[in-house]
């Protein structure tokens, strides 16, 4: 049976109950970094980083926290893993902490951290959560870098800063500006639910 | 800029400008899930605007009296969520007490609040862009009415999309996304009015 679960635990993210384009969490950052592939590659490491490892902890400690004050602890201890990401960023990598912003620890209030710890790890053993986090991190991941993809290539013509579209291409600034990141988000939730979603209830 | 008036111009920014949901994409989630009707989006802008001007004031004296002074700014993201959870904590208890219909009216949106990372957001805006005390006030007061007005006009503009006809695959989530783009468009209309760095 372990198997199967494990299997079913980490799919489920990435398709039909995926975090941002199903269960609409964490648009926040989704739209705030996706204007650079680079910067959504750093943020998502950090996302998935800290989905993972809170789910983890909060399931370890899930017959300690009291009900009542449940929320507060998980706060905490995602707070204590975001604080460790913006460290490390700092440290290595100040240009893109910088860019970033106050998103890195925005990270903390990203609606799919505190719903795993609340839909999953409360009621799962730690293994299985950190793999329920790890794949929901991943499914927040991929679809961020589908929309800063497009958003970084139709905006500057240029994919991780390398230009990769010649002079003739006229840049659409639309799209790294924030109405594209509202239209580019809203496109993508329309073509999955039209052309995927669909086709699964048929 | 004239001293004096930068406040002024930093809480008209943080309302046009710069509004922090169209161009900072802060408070989304509550954004799509609450602005169906005009009633429960006014309670709950005031509710933010409320807790957004008085927590940030709250956060810069912490962080400017307590966590400098011991190099202790790495703890700020702890620090300013659990002086935003006790704050909302707080004002929940007093409004319980001193008023029934305020209670019935902003109740509900109060735990509501302590997630919109908007909240949060602004207190981080606060502290990278290295405002003064009565900056501070004034950005938070702004980025709350900005979000209010944001949230006002998606609630109102729902309403009347209720009777349209949307494609199945954009109701919901997906249409207001793009609503919310074509604001941030207007918004951006606003751009130049105020500069400020």
């Amino acid at each position: 049976m372990a198997k199967g679960l494990v299997k079913k635990t980490f799919i489920a993210p990435l398709g039909k109950d995926n975090p941002v384009f199903v269960q609409i969490l964490g648009i926040c950052s989704t739209l705030a970094v996706t204007n650079k592939l680079e910067n959504t590659v750093v943020m998502t490491l950090g996302v998935m980083f800290t989905t993972a490892l809170s789910s983890f902890t909060i399931s370890i400690f899930r017959k300690l926290i009291p009900a009542r004050i449940r929320m507060m602890v998980e706060t905490l201890i995602i707070a204590t893993f975001v604080i460790i990401v913006d460290i490390v960023l700092k440290a290595y990598m100040p240009d893109i902490w910088k860019q970033l912003g106050p998103y890195v620890g925005l990270i903390i209030t990203n609606c799919i951290i505190m719903g795993r710890a609340e839909a999953f790890a409360l009621n799962n053993k730690p293994g299985l959560s950190l793999i329920d986090g790890l794949a929901s991190g991943l499914g927040y991941a991929y679809v961020l870098l589908i929309i800063a993809f497009f958003r970084e290539l139709l905006g500057t013509g240029t994919l991780w800063g390398v230009q990769i579209l010649g002079s003739w291409w006229t840049n659409w600034s639309i799209m790294i500006m924030p109405p594209g990141a509202f239209f580019m988000l809203a496109i993508f939730i329309w073509v999955v639910k039209e052309v995927f979603i669909k086709e699964e209830s048929k | 800029m004239n001293e004096a008036l930068y406040p002024i111009a930093v809480f008209f920014a943080a309302i046009f400008t710069n509004n922090i949901l169209l161009t900072n994409y802060l408070g989304m989630c509550s954004f799509l899930s609450v602005s169906r009707e005009i009633k429960t989006s006014v309670g709950l802008g005031i509710a933010v605007t409320f807790v957004m001007a008085t927590t940030t004031i709250l956060n810069w004296m912490v962080y400017n009296y307590i966590l400098m002074p011991f190099g202790l700014e790495y703890l700020r993201f702890i620090v300013f969520i659990i002086v935003i959870a006790a704050f909302v904590q707080i004002v929940e208890m007093i409004i319980e007490r001193v008023s029934e219909t305020l209670y019935a009216a902003l109740g509900i949106f109060l735990p509501l609040i302590t997630v919109n990372c908007a909240i949060l957001g602004v207190s981080l805006f606060m502290v990278i862009r290295e405002y003064s005390l009565i900056t501070s006030f004034f950005f938070g007061l702004g980025s709350g009415l900005g979000w209010f007005l944001a949230i006002l006009a998606m609630a109102g503009i729902r309403q009347k999309l209720a009777r349209a006809k949307v494609p199945p695959g954009l109701e919901g989530a997906g249409i207001t996304l793009i609503i919310a783009g074509m604001m941030a468009l207007a918004f951006m209309g606003f751009s130049g009015m105020i500069n400020i760095a």
